[in-house]
């Protein structure tokens, strides 16, 4: 145990910098998933035939597709196309159109609880279909989400980890230069583990807290009634 | 004081093979007081939903203070301005205040400066009685409350008609009451109102005429007076007999000590 222990200090400023990288993926990864993800929705709901079948298919393709081949068509197939990308952009760019489509299906099932109603009432005094949904469906989707979305962040900071296999520096490919560094990989892969669940417990005590911050008072009540009718 | 507000000519409107409305027509002067009534599924809410383009008809046309509001050039989201919309149930929205629901239309769709806005819409809920629930949100509001705060979120926009489906109908029996007060207040102040409702003792008290509707046709229209002591047809008379049976019942139940159900 306190070989371990030697070992976590030992390595504890490689670790920090692959922690940063892959906090780094998972911040930048998630915003441009969620920059994606609620055009995404709201075109998949709202959007003219065309536009809302190209929505359908990103978000289909990306869900339905292994992220580890997404990120190996980004790094290893564009530059076939002629678009040739570093390790950490081309990450960032993969966990972000994967991670957008999983958010884009958040915020459709919200948006659509919200339902046409607040849409029709919002159109009754002269809103425009734009105006209704900016103004009106998506602040209450958005507060709406909070509790399904919070799996994204967490489940995003977990998927990094496949940056490993493109050579990105983060928290996983430290682990495996101490490993291989220590011959101790199984302690090693321990501290990682034990990362990665710190990063998590700390990420679902902010989600917990925007979550409560977000709650409109006598909304969720009504909407827990509405759920058991 | 004869000009026509509101002119319905001949509109018909059908989804599918149903035909929802047929060949209506119903000219409303400037201050009166409509009320509609008819059997579930007549195509009372299709009316007041067409009339405010929430529904497209699929003939005849609508003018509004004598422009024809249905062509293909005219700008939806202008009419509806001039149009309320009062609903069943209520439809504020939940992330709101009662007072931002109130502004909401005034800052997003007249751009009307926020402080101004806040103002008018202080005023509108002074006008519900309901000035003191400015900051609390739906959630916190009875339902005769909330359907308050939506009459005045529709006449924020300073309407030309309001319409009314059903505005008690979600309502306890003990909260009907205050709305149908600041409905009574309204045609008072000569609001242009077209409301679809079974309360009867507003209908008689308040509209100034009753139009009886059933299977997408009006089927006779007139005072309250005529309508409920000389009807013309046999089914008005027993629908009005059936509601003032059904809605009275309910009525004596507001009785204070009247435990009988
Ligand atoms: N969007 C729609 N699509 C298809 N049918 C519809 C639609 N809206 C209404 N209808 C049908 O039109 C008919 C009239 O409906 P409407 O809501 O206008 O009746 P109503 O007189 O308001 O009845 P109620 O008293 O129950 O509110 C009903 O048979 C209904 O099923
Ligand atoms: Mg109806």
């Amino acid at each position: 145990m306190s070989e371990w222990f030697t070992l976590f200090s030992n390595s504890l400023p490689e670790f920090w910098k692959g922690t940063l990288i892959t906090l780094l993926l998972t911040s930048t990864g998630l915003g441009i998933g969620f920059l994606l993800g609620i055009p995404a929705a709201v075109i998949r709901i709202y959007g003219s035939k065309y536009l809302r079948w190209l929505a359908i298919g990103y978000i289909e393709l990306f869900r339905g597709t292994p992220a580890l081949v997404q990120l190996f068509v980004i790094y290893y197939g564009l530059p076939d196309m002629g678009i040739t990308l570093d390790r950490i952009p081309a990450a960032i760019i993969a966990l972000g159109l994967n991670s957008g489509a999983y958010q884009a299906e958040y915020f459709r099932s919200a948006i659509q609880a919200i339902g046409h109603d607040q849409m029709m009432a919002a159109r009754a005094i002269g809103m425009s279909r734009i105006k209704a949904i900016w103004n009106i469906i998506l602040p209450q989707a958005m507060r709406l989400v909070i509790p399904a979305w919070s799996n994204e962040p967490v489940s995003l900071l977990k998927t990094t980890a496949i940056a490993f296999l493109i050579a990105v520096p983060d928290l996983m490919t430290k682990a495996k230069m101490v490993a291989t560094r220590t011959y101790d990989p199984i302690g090693a892969y321990l501290a990682v583990a034990v990362i990665y669940l710190i990063l998590v417990v700390i990420l679902t005590a902010i989600l917990e807290y925007i979550s409560r911050k977000s709650r409109i008072p006598g909304f969720d009540l009504e909407i827990e009634a509405q759920r058991s009718t | 004081m004869d000009k026509y507000i509101l002119e319905i000519q001949n509109i018909s409107k059908r989804y599918g093979g149903n035909v929802i409305l047929k060949d209506i027509s119903l000219n409303v002067r400037e201050g009166d007081t409509v009320v509609i009534i008819g059997p579930s599924g007549t195509g009372k809410s299709t009316l007041l939903r067409c009339i405010n383009l929430l529904t497209r008809i699929d003939t005849g046309k609508i003018l509004l203070d004598g422009k024809d509001i249905t062509t293909k050039n005219v700008s939806e989201d202008e009419v509806r301005q001039h149009v309320g919309m009062v609903f069943q149930n209520f439809l504020l929205f939940n992330h709101l205040t009662a007072l931002d629901n109130v502004m909401i239309g005034l800052t997003k769709v007249r751009k009307m400066p926020a402080n101004q806005a806040k103002e008018k819409a202080m005023q509108e809920l002074r006008r519900v009685g309901l000035a003191d629930r400015a900051s609390h949100y739906p959630g916190q509001l009875s339902g005769g409350q909330q359907q308050r705060v939506a009459i005045a979120r529709a006449l924020a926009m300073d309407p030309r008609v309001m319409l009314f489906d059903e505005p008690t109908s979600a309502l306890d029996p003990e909260l009907i009451g205050e709305v149908l007060e600041v409905m009574r207040k309204l045609a008072e102040e000569g609001m242009t109102m077209l409301c679809v409702t079974h309360e009867m003792g507003f209908a008689r008290e308040v509209a100034d005429r009753i139009i009886f509707m059933e299977h997408g046709v009006i089927v006779e229209e007139g005072p309250p007076a005529e309508l409920f002591y000389r009807p013309k047809f046999e089914r008005t008379r027993e629908f009005l007999w059936k509601i003032t049976e059904l809605y009275g019942k309910h009525k004596d139940e507001e009785k204070p000590g009247d435990t009988s159900t």
